[in-house]
């Protein structure tokens, strides 16, 4: 069947802002239905809120709209557009969810809009637990005994029929949020509430847990004919009981017979066949270790974070795919695009073993819950492709950027082995390493399989690794056993380390015996058929498939896996570099490991190497691909930590060099280049021991931001305002000592500002100039920035602009620099300078129309501003007020705190824009997820040091009909203010205390700025959760309630009574 | 211990020996599927030939008593860049490195499989020679050029007599050309009274045993090196409903006035999508065959074509046009491989069935 009849206009919703579950792979599948789309001519409108995206570049549909996805606003697009046909599942349960609801709004008959792809009536099937039960008791398909229930005494009694462990699972919630495994009546009655609370129609599974069986799962497509096909399946290395965003995967299974392989394909082509699915899906299945028994665990009607695994890890694009069964095409009309000479119609074929391990926050979320459930913790994710299973994982640990380049964890040997085994058997983020460590110990693998259930395949390997590294420590280094180390995937640095050698040496001894990888091709065919595809990865044997092309070539590298301070923006700029490599004549070859991206999509570049962003990996590339340089401007930290070593062995860095990226991280440098500049920064110091620190803030005076300088970005700084928290930030958070001095700066309240700019040698482009909600002190990624600024003098402009073209040109910038500033007491101060690609990039690209990361590759290339048609100087600030609101993962991350401070915590962004300030306030609140109450009561409790502060903004409440709530303290200085007050209890005055009014739905807002709660136990820190895990708003800066007060007063109407008539003095009126 | 695999235009493989350590020269193939060397390498389609897998981790989940597809290996060689020594599975009871000892058949692992894979994609199927010696490649080379194709294989894998697997359902014969035990289980499955007869098995024996239906299975080789075999379906052609497999199916068109030709490299794997023309339906099949019947011979026959395969358009399937006879390149017994093509043994029941309301069977032998 061709394209449908009558379908001229679609319109495609996009999954919106990042969180965890739900990333970068619904961006990577968006572009690619929309190019599916454009090449078909339709006509393709596309809504998301979040502007980090490619698919919101006005290049990918017809016409974007970056609008809030909620009924309201896709309505609004509905109506105005008119589109013929809607295509949600390629948006992630954002998407699918947003059209449940324009259905049940009966907007979509109402318009005459057909949904495209699987039905709705099929996801609703496979979505909700009861029909999805029914379905597979109808066509005989296994599922774990279970209950769907609606109250938590339902939960108890299903618990008490079928005993304990028991598995929660929320109804249409993402990435299982609020779901867990419980082994009691105490944590099901607690887990249950709260899924409970989470799921949108208050319903939760409750079922058998099946912990310890195998984890399968089955990306298969269907078409409307019924020709299904299976385009991966993968085995969790992790067996059930972690979610499968939270496990180690590998693809294809390989623990399967082809019985059990087989017999479980049928299982899931039979059940998308009886949900009749047009187009992909996940089916996810437990099997028995020890019988043919499996049970179905759940099936996504959509394109999910797994399909984006899958068609990276066979080539297959099955969004694309995708896109086209929904507008009317079958599988066997559809050519294999890898091929070109092939169908679509088939099943890909692996002749490599590739592995994902996940990317979890708590680097930066050091207090939180670390521990692996049936709730998604990971923010990321990364891939590796090995002709070995241990080649494939060990590229992966690299690749994970967690400070270590082998399956190894230094720390962990210093672990007891009550404390190891525990963390073996329940899990948390570093089991995998943990595991090593057992072996390394000596467990035996019956030992550790008891504690883990992983299976004894995955175990066999670990040991060889683990074997392997006696060899290489006691033997003499052969060429077999070097060349067999490599064909393990053992780093030249971890060899080095166990034979002696330095690094150095042996990648010159290794190059010297020939052992240099070679490149393969992702070809989804296994060499069978003949393949067009630039998609390599390396490995360590004969024959290497590259093809010399002849042509100049630049190497760009990626930002790797997704996390918090690193997020989906580093790759939208990586994707406009690469397009901008090939507009300017050269071929654009891009290394990167994350799965999820648009940039890891073979069709972006014209070679794409899925490799680890690892100096050895990556100078593997270089030696065969011989750029013109590399550029590393675009892949955030990531790239630029390479940049040193890339150097020192002669590569050649285009753009910025590394003596303009060392100046900007070097703090002397740096303090040196502002003073050669007059331009002022906040005083600090550098220390080295605690006497000197206290000294030094002592000097500056409190408050000081302290953070340690051998990471930069935010992570572990904190702003201390007394000796006190001094001392104890000096204990917890850091290790100081000459090697790791920790850096001291008076901490200056005031407004920040933020500005990206690109410079070419010789002229400075400003594109804009965005200022924060927030006051200084809370991490740039976390504040609500506005473009154009509202509040800053036309004298401040000039005076930011100024100083941003002496830093650009002083610094020596060539392509995008990163100017955080503050203005204290109307002078302006710089905070950090980074001369790379910001979080920044792609919203203020989108706002003001200027292609930044398109120009400054162009400039990197050797074009000027001037030759690329740009007019240097500040561009024209645009008509419309844009804000670009953070958003978080909270509820998905028990025990951290909310708090926003100068460690970044934001998972994700979207975008409000319109014609005044409130209105695109209003949108962006509303796009991050947050329901504004426009009635109700209003939490107090702030620190003593904000009480004066919070004082207007609560009585701005207060006049809207806010009720206001507060604890003694906080309620007497409010009702000295002439407030009327609730009191109510703190935590220690027994119940009903606070909490409790928070859960019972008491409180609309909190605000919230109790100082330091790191500890859980702290009050601040509780109110802050709590109210997180009820879904209240909670406010923890005083600048966003303003904010939000402001836009609640926009879109209400205070009711205030009619003015008194004028009561004239007498004498006044007596005029003659 | 090191060996070699030696093709024919020279190039050399140089890897780890298991399995038996001795020479062992055969055609060389590749299989695609990931899933299935137990049953690839008891396929006895595969005799004579020399398998590599392209997947690189082969032997994970060891070999079990149930996964055969006969009673023993007939191919000549296994060629895999890994082979696990620590299977696991709970059906498991030894390695693949066992088992291939037990048979005596030599392996070579630690080789670059898709370098090998991508020659004989380039060049076409070539003869080669596994060896653990270290004699001069040229000696090999002129083994390699002496020896021609073998053109004996049905006779050394097809059952040496009749036997029977008693049912209560419809009797169906089975020619066997090398059967996978596969045939064998959907028929019993379904439960016909099988009984299995050499391959060169001639009409009159046949009729003797008054079948309900006869199943021509799969087999190795050149399907025109089993000349008895067409005089045979010439015979019974019409007689009896009858059901080609693989070989089978190149048989049947070669006695219906087709013709068959070796294919460049084939197709083997449990990936290659069929359409079933009269359905317009994509089938995921399994597929094992160097020989395909072409489609120019098939110009005056009684033939129609029913399948074919998308990828290259090559005959996948035919009918005949006015006798109740059907024949598939592919597998619909599956292992290894899916089983979305069961249905193909329903139908060939249900024209039995027909066949025999229609005819009644004993009318010919009165």
């Amino acid at each position: 069947m061709p394209l449908l009849a009558n379908l001229k206009k679609v319109l495609v919703i996009g999954s919106g802002p990042i969180v965890i579950g739900q990333a970068a792979e619904f961006d990577y599948a968006g572009t690619q239905a929309c190019e599916a789309l454009k090449e078909e001519g339709l006509e393709v409108v596309l809504i998301n809120s979040n502007p980090a995206t490619i698919m919101t570049d006005t290049n990918i549909a017809d016409k974007v709209y970056i609008e809030p996805l909620t009924v309201e606003f896709v309505s609004r697009v509905i109506r105005q557009e008119k589109p013929d046909g809607l295509l949600a599942t390629l948006g992630g349960q954002t998407g699918l969810n947003l059209a449940k609801e324009l259905d049940e709004a009966g907007i979509l008959q109402e318009e005459g809009v057909k949904l495209l792809g699987t039905d709705l009536e099929a996801i609703k099937k496979a979505e909700d637990r009861d029909l999805f039960r029914a379905l597979m008791y109808e066509i005989n398909e296994p599922v774990p005994e279970s209950d769907i229930i609606q109250t938590v005494e339902e939960a108890v009694a299903f618990a008490n029929r079928i005993g304990y462990p028991i598995i929660v699972r929320p109804a249409y919630t993402l990435g299982g949020t609020g779901g867990g495994i419980v082994h009691d009546e105490e944590s099901l009655r607690e887990t249950v509430a709260s899924g409970l609370k989470y799921s949108p129609i208050t319903q939760c599974l409750v079922e058998k847990s099946i912990a310890g069986f195998k984890e399968i799962e089955y990306e298969v497509m269907r078409d409307d004919k019924g020709n299904s096909i299976v385009v991966c399946n993968m085995e969790n290395v992790d067996p059930v009981g972690i979610h499968t965003g939270d496990s180690i995967v590998v693809a294809p299974s390989q623990t399967l017979s082809d019985r059990e392989y087989q017999m479980l394909r049928s299982a899931s082509l039979k059940i998308i066949n009886a949900l009749n699915i047009k187009g992909g899906c996940n089916v996810q299945l437990a099997l028995d270790p020890y019988s043919f028994q499996y049970y179905i665990i759940e099936v996504n009607p959509r394109v999910s974070r797994s399909s984006a695994l899958a068609s990276k890890a066979t080539g297959y694009p099955i969004a694309k795919m995708a896109a086209k069964i929904a507008v009317g095409y079958t599988l066997d009309e559809l050519e294999n695009p890898v091929t070109k000479r092939t169908s679509a119609c088939f099943e890909p074929s692996l002749d490599y073993v590739v592995t994902k391990i996940p990317r979890w926050p708590f680097d930066k979320f050091i207090s939180a819950n670390r521990k692996l459930g049936t709730q998604m913790k990971a923010t990321g994710e990364v891939m590796a492709i090995g002709r070995t299973f241990e080649e494939s994982i060990l590229k992966a640990v690299r690749s994970l950027e967690v400070g270590t380049y082998h399956l190894e964890l230094k720390e962990a040997t210093g672990l007891s082995q009550e404390e190891l085994d525990k963390r073996l058997a329940v899990a948390d983020d570093e089991r995998i390493f943990l595991l090593m460590e057992a072996i390394r110990r000596g467990m035996t693998r019956d030992q550790i399989h008891e504690l883990t259930k992983i299976d004894h395949f995955f175990l066999d390997k670990f040991e060889r690794i683990v074997a392997f590294e006696g060899r290489l420590k006691n033997e003499s280094l052969s060429f077999e056993l070097l060349r067999d180390a490599k064909r393990l995937g053992f780093v030249d640095r971890k060899i080095a380390e166990l034979t002696g050698l330095t690094e150095e040496e042996l990648r010159i001894q290794r190059k010297e015996q020939g052992l240099v990888p070679v490149y393969k091709m992702v070809d989804t065919c296994a060499a069978e058929f003949e393949a067009e595809t630039p998609y390599y990865y390396s490995t360590y044997e004969e024959e290497d498939e590259r093809e010399e092309t002849g042509k100049k070539r630049v190497i760009v590298l990626g930002s790797g896996p997704i996390r918090i301070g690193q997020g989906i923006e580093f790759d939208y700029a990586t994707v406009h570099a690469v397009w901008a490599i090939k507009e300017a004549g050269y071929e654009a070859v891009i290394i990167n490991n994350n799965p999820e991206t648009v940039s890891t999509d073979f069709n972006t570049s014209d070679r794409l190497y899925f490799e680890p962003l690892f100096i050895e990996d990556v100078l593997n590339i270089i030696d065969v691909e011989k750029p013109e340089g590399v550029i590393v401007q675009f892949g955030g930290q990531t790239a630029i930590n390479l940049a040193e070593a890339l150097v020192k062995n002669g590569v050649r860095i285009l753009g910025s060099d590394l003596e303009s990226i060392d100046t900007a991280e070097d703090r002397e440098k740096f303090e040196k280049l502002l003073r050669e500049l007059s331009i002022a920064q906040p005083l600090g110091k550098t220390v080295t021991n605690v006497n000197a620190a206290v000294e030094t803030a002592n000097g500056l005076g409190y408050p000081v931001l302290v953070r340690p300088s051998y990471v930069l970005g935010g992570r572990a700084m904190e702003i201390v305002y007394n000796e006190n928290e001094l001392l104890s930030y000096m204990e917890q958070a850091v290790k100081i000592n000459p090697q790791h001095p920790v850096l001291i700066d008076r901490y200056m309240l005031g407004k920040e500002v933020e500005v990206d700019a690109i410079c070419d040698g010789q002229d400075v482009l400003i594109p804009g100039i965005m200022e924060h909600i927030e006051r200084a002190g809370v991490h740039s990624g976390d504040s609500i920035a506005v473009y154009p600024p509202q509040s800053i003098s036309p004298e401040l402009k000039d005076q930011l602009i100024k100083i941003t073209t002496k830093i650009a040109l002083g610094l020596k910038v060539k392509g995008l620099v990163n100017i955080q500033f503050v203005i204290h007491d109307n002078q302006v101060y710089v905070i950090e300078v980074n001369p790379r690609a910001s979080r920044t990039v792609p919203f203020l690209s989108k706002v003001t129309g200027i292609p930044m990361a398109n120009l400054a590759t162009k400039v990197i290339m050797g074009h000027s501003i001037r030759e690329e048609g740009f007019t240097p100087g500040y561009h024209p600030e645009a008509e419309h007020i844009s804000v670009k609101v953070p958003v978080f993962s909270f509820a998905k991350l028990r025990r951290v705190d909310i708090t926003l401070g100068p460690e970044m915590k934001s998972t994700g962004e979207v975008m409000g824009r319109d014609k005044n300030l409130s209105k695109a306030l209003y949108k962006g609140l509303i796009a991050s997820g947050m329901k504004i109450p426009v009635h109700g009561s209003v939490l107090v409790t702030v620190a003593d040091k904000d009480k004066e502060e919070a004082m207007d903004i609560i009585r701005g409440f207060y006049d809207l009909g806010f009720k206001l709530m507060a604890t003694s303290g906080t309620a007497s200085s409010l009702e000295e203010a002439g407030f009327k007050v609730t009191t109510v209890n703190k935590l220690t005055e027994g119940t009903p205390n606070l909490l409790d009014q928070i859960r019972n739905g008491e409180a609309s807002i909190v605000i919230n700025t109790l100082t330091k709660g790191k500890t859980p136990e702290r009050d601040g820190f509780r109110i802050r959760r709590e109210a997180v895990e009820n879904g209240v708003v909670c406010l923890t800066s005083l600048d966003t309630a303003r904010a939000l007060l402001r836009v609640i007063e926009t879109i209400t109407f205070g009711a205030e009574s009619m003015p008194q008539f004028i009561q004239p003095k007498r004498e006044a009126v007596l005029h003659g | 211990m090191l060996a070699r695999l030696i093709l024919e235009d020279g190039t050399v493989f140089s890897g780890k020996s298991f399995g038996a350590a001795r020479e062992s020269y055969g055609e060389v193939v590749f299989n695609t599927g990931i899933t299935g060397y137990q049953e690839v390498l008891s396929d006895p389609s595969y005799c004579g030939q020399i398998v590599t897998m392209t997947y690189p981790l082969i032997g994970n989940y060891g070999i079990n008593r149930d996964d055969f597809e006969s009673v023993r290996p007939f191919i000549h060689g296994f060629v895999v860049r890994e082979h696990a020594e620590l299977p696991s599975n709970f059906r498991s009871q030894q390695t693949l490195d066992s088992l291939l000892k037990e048979y005596d058949i030599p392996g070579i692992s630690d080789i670059d499989t898709r370098r090998l894979t991508r020659k004989i994609r380039q060049f076409g199927t070539m003869r080669g020679v596994i060896t653990t010696s270290d004699a001069k490649v040229e000696e090999f080379l002129s083994s390699l050029q002496q020896s021609g194709n073998m053109n004996d294989q049905v006779s050394r894998v097809s059952t040496k007599s009749v036997f029977t697997v008693p049912g209560r359902g419809p009797r169906i014969v089975v020619v066997d050309f090398g059967s996978k035990s596969g045939i064998l289980r959907e028929l019993t499955q379904r439960d016909c009274d099988v009984i299995v007869v050499p391959y060169n098995t001639d009409a009159k024996e046949i009729n003797r045993l008054r079948p309900d239906g006869i199943l021509l299975s799969n087999g190795p080789g050149d399907p025109k090196d089993v000349g008895e075999a067409v005089t045979m379906i010439k015979d019974v052609l019409g007689k009896y409903p009858l059901f080609g497999i693989c070989l089978g199916h190149q048989l049947f068109a070669l006695a219906c006035g087709g013709n068959t030709e070796k294919m460049k490299f084939g197709h083997r794997g449990g990936n290659q999508p069929v359409k079933e023309l009269a359905t317009d339906r994509t089938f995921i099949t399994s597929q094992n065959h160097g020989f395909a019947v072409t489609k120019e011979s098939l110009v005056g026959t009684e033939l129609n074509i029913s399948h074919i395969a998308i990828n290259d358009d090559t005959i996948e399937g035919l009918e005949h046009k006015t006798l109740p006879a059907f024949s598939v390149q592919y597998h619909p017994e599956a292992a290894p491989g899916p089983y979305d093509s069961g249905y193909l043994f329903d139908r060939f029941l249900d024209m039995v069935e027909k066949h025999k309301k229609e005819v009644s069977p004993y009318a010919i032998t009165r």
